[in-house]
């Protein structure tokens, strides 16, 4: 037992510290920051800069661009990209097909693929959810059909996000109708300009358009796009959703956003003894959090995501959605101005507040919805 | 950053598991001991010192073996467990720990050593009627007369103050501010009686009574007594973790076992998720509480004070959220003193209640929150 870090690893987090914060553009950095949108050029830019140093993915194998760092080192990796609000690198490339074509893909789809996917040269949406696939994922209902040696997909796929950027998708598809739901789905990779794609946009409660519904009509697709086995698609989809759990819980951005707000409410916290307390609540349970964080990641040596990363997801969300609410109420009447307003008197932070606490209702239900970690705790964990 | 034990300290954890296991496992065994006085197995605590537990937070020159806080954490996690009653917490860290940090080399010699053998118990004569978790004493006042201290006044709840062959004191000097002083057990009027959780405290009278002084005559030692509550209450953080892992352990079993409505209880989503909740409760508080033990170990006593009221703060909410659920989602059953859950909840309400409890302490945290920017733990 011992708290500070080996000599190895400071050197290693001052060593990434020093690059987020010199090499990243400073004005990208600003508008993460203070929760502004980010253009796709600024996504891109920030991965084209991570990646040209190896910082991109650092989770996938070494012949592909990865890094063969301990995970405690992946962490601080993680932690120091949020602390110094570089935008993390796109999950749909970076922590979702990236690590599957690595881990299933032909050579040929490795080759064709993972270099584009390293360096945001191609962006990848997310063609899992459907509107009547929700966190029951394998009744998903988009159709793929043997056509030649190639496939003709239908459907529709939903909560797409960024999908307006998006130039090719990674889907879950049913390949064979007859069999138990699960063992009939496939994974296909798409061009999103194929005929018979439509992207449209899907306006959220924060007024921003950050998802989006994608139609399938009468879609070829290649059989060369075949991710894995024919009807392996849900082990492929169990990977990826393991993976995304892991770091999942957002604790760098969250201790930002919390830090921030007693900066920016410092007046109104000076006066307010139960504003105060929530603070310090808050903080106490983040602090629980990011210990938590290291001690999964101590457990997680074999590479597998621990069960108790579930935990991470389970709290790490309800804490982003806790300090957004803090903000919210820290920026009194001036929260009622929806979004950043041309000629306002109010500050940025207090204009943002109110969109940013209704976009982080979603941090409880993507990544697996709590009801279903809490599902997974108490049957992977405790027995139940 | 390391959370594991060494290959030691999981023998030590496993030693004492062992001990501790061999005593109370079986419920009833602890019932049983508890019902008579003096609230504890006096058996117990001597093989206690045989496996050198009682003597291991003090120097090997003051009789002691030595041994750093992560260690008298797994002590105090595996006793937690069992909710074992024996007064390792009150008389070894907390009045050991003032005469270790406040006594004179002699003192120290010869109070750690009988402690330490199990041939003396001590407890701390602290808290005063009308007083809330401080670290200083007020209506029990020292007096002086030549070389000879008096104390008058009342201390309650003392735990086992009854029971206790030497009394650490603490008193208002005369010429301001906290002295310690010991005083012998039967030289106090003593009566005493049952806490909540099965343990024993006493009223203890002071009327003039000869007392020694602890360490330095007159000296005001209120941050010393500041800096042991604070481990104290790291270690009873440790020791609250491990009753709330068998809290929750007892609970998930039930529900896999008791049946309702022709089926068991886990098959109702309404309580599995209850139970989740109450694992994220625990994991989190296992964070907090191997924190704080490391940080103790550091040994920084501003950085000690936080880390207390960092744990105590999370092992509050979480023990009473645990200790709760735990009742509750055993039902009817858990209402009886002869099925463990209910005293687990009792004592995790004592032990939260030894110190200072979550909104105490969040009070003071609350004070401090613009006076830094992000926590790190790792720096």
């Amino acid at each position: 037992m011992q708290l500070e870090l080996s000599a190895e690893d400071q050197e290693f987090r001052e060593k990434v510290r020093t690059f987020f914060t010199t090499e990243v553009p400073e004005e990208i950095r600003e508008a993460v920051r203070e929760g502004r949108e980010l253009t796709k050029e600024q996504f891109v830019e920030s991965m084209q800069v991570l990646n040209a140093a190896g910082l991109a993915v650092p989770n996938w194998p070494t012949e592909w661009g990865g890094q063969d760092w301990t995970e405690l080192q992946r962490h601080i990796w993680h932690e120091e990209l949020q602390a110094a609000s570089v935008p993390l690198p796109l999950a749909f490339n970076a922590t979702m097909i990236g690590p599957v074509i690595a881990h299933f893909g032909t050579d040929e789809q490795k080759r064709k693929f993972l270099p584009p996917t390293a360096n945001l040269d191609i962006w990848w949406s997310q063609g899992f959810s459907e509107p009547d696939a929700g966190s029951d994922l394998a009744s998903l209902r988009t159709t793929a059909v043997r056509d030649g040696d190639g496939w003709v997909v239908n459907g529709q796929k939903t909560w797409t996000t960024l999908g307006q950027y998006g130039d090719w998708i990674f889907t879950l598809v049913r390949t064979d109708p007859d069999v138990k739901k699960q063992a009939g789905i496939s994974m296909l990779l798409i061009d999103m300009t194929t005929p018979g794609v439509e992207v449209r946009p899907i306006e959220l409660i924060d007024g921003g358009h950050e998802v989006n519904e994608v139609w399938f009509e009468d879609v070829r697709v290649p059989g060369e796009n075949l991710v894995g086995d024919l009807n392996g698609g849900w082990t492929i989809a169990k990977f990826l959703l393991g993976n995304e759990r892991v770091g999942v819980a957002p604790v760098g951005q969250v201790k930002g956003a919390l830090a921030r707000a007693k900066e920016k409410g410092a007046a109104v916290l000076a006066d307010d003894p139960l504003l105060r307390a929530r603070v310090a609540e808050l903080e106490n349970e983040l602090l629980a959090l990011e210990l938590t964080a290291l001690r999964v990641v101590a457990r997680s040596a074999d590479g597998a995501p621990h069960p108790a990363s579930s935990v991470l997801k389970l709290k790490g969300s309800e804490l982003q959605q806790a300090v957004s609410e803090l903000t919210l109420d820290l920026a009194g009447s001036g929260a009622l101005v929806f979004g950043a307003q041309e000629g306002s008197g109010l500050e940025e932070w207090a204009q943002r507040a109110a969109p940013t606490y209704l976009n982080f209702r979603k941090a409880s239900i993507y990544g697996g919805s709590n009801e279903v970690q809490r599902q997974i705790i108490a049957k992977t964990i405790l027995g139940l | 950053m390391d959370f594991t034990y060494d290959d030691e300290q999981v023998a030590l954890r496993d030693a004492v598991r062992g001990l501790a296991g061999k005593a109370y496992s079986d419920f009833e065994q602890r019932r049983r001991t508890v019902a008579d006085d003096p609230g504890w197995d006096e058996d117990q605590w001597r093989r206690m010192a045989e496996m050198g537990l009682l003597g291991l937070p003090f120097a090997e020159e003051d009789g002691g073996v030595g041994a750093g806080p992560v260690e008298i954490g797994i002590v105090c996690q595996e006793l937690g467990r069992v909710i074992a009653p024996e007064p390792y917490l009150t008389s070894v860290v907390l009045a050991g720990g003032l005469v270790s940090a406040v006594g004179t080399p002699e003192q120290r010699g010869e109070v750690l050593g009988a402690l330490s053998t199990g041939e003396r118990v001590l407890a701390f004569a602290h808290d005063e009627p009308g007083t809330r978790w401080t670290s200083t004493a007020s209506e029990v006042t020292a007096a002086v007369d030549g070389d000879t201290w008096t104390l008058s006044g009342t201390k309650e709840p003392v735990l086992h103050g009854a029971r206790a062959d030497l009394l650490v004191v603490s008193a208002a000097l005369p010429d301001g501010g906290t002295g310690l002083f010991l005083v012998e057990g039967d030289a106090a009027q003593r009566s005493g009686y049952r806490t909540l959780d099965g343990g024993r405290a006493a009223r203890v009278l002071l009327d003039g009574t000869a007392a020694a002084p602890l360490g330095t005559p007159g000296q005001d030692v209120t941050a010393s007594i500041a800096t042991v509550r604070d481990i104290t209450r790291v270690m009873a953080a440790n020791q609250a973790l491990g009753a709330m892992q068998t809290a929750l352990a007892a609970t998930t079993s039930y529900l896999t076992s008791r049946k309702q409505f022709g089926v068991t209880l886990n098959t109702f989503q309404a309580l599995t998720f209850r139970a989740a909740d109450m694992y994220v409760s625990q994991e989190l508080t296992q964070s907090i509480v191997d924190w704080a033990t490391m940080v103790v170990a550091k040994g920084d006593p501003a950085e000690v004070a936080t880390a207390a009221q960092r744990a105590a703060l999370q092992v509050s909410r979480a023990g009473r959220h645990v200790g709760q659920e735990a009742i509750q989602l055993h039902g009817g059953i858990a209402m009886t003193a002869e099925y463990s859950v209910g005293s687990y909840t009792a004592h995790l309400t004592a032990l939260d209640h030894l110190l200072g409890d979550g909104g105490h302490v969040l009070r003071e945290l609350a004070e401090d929150v613009l006076d830094h920017g992000a926590l790190e733990p790792l720096d």
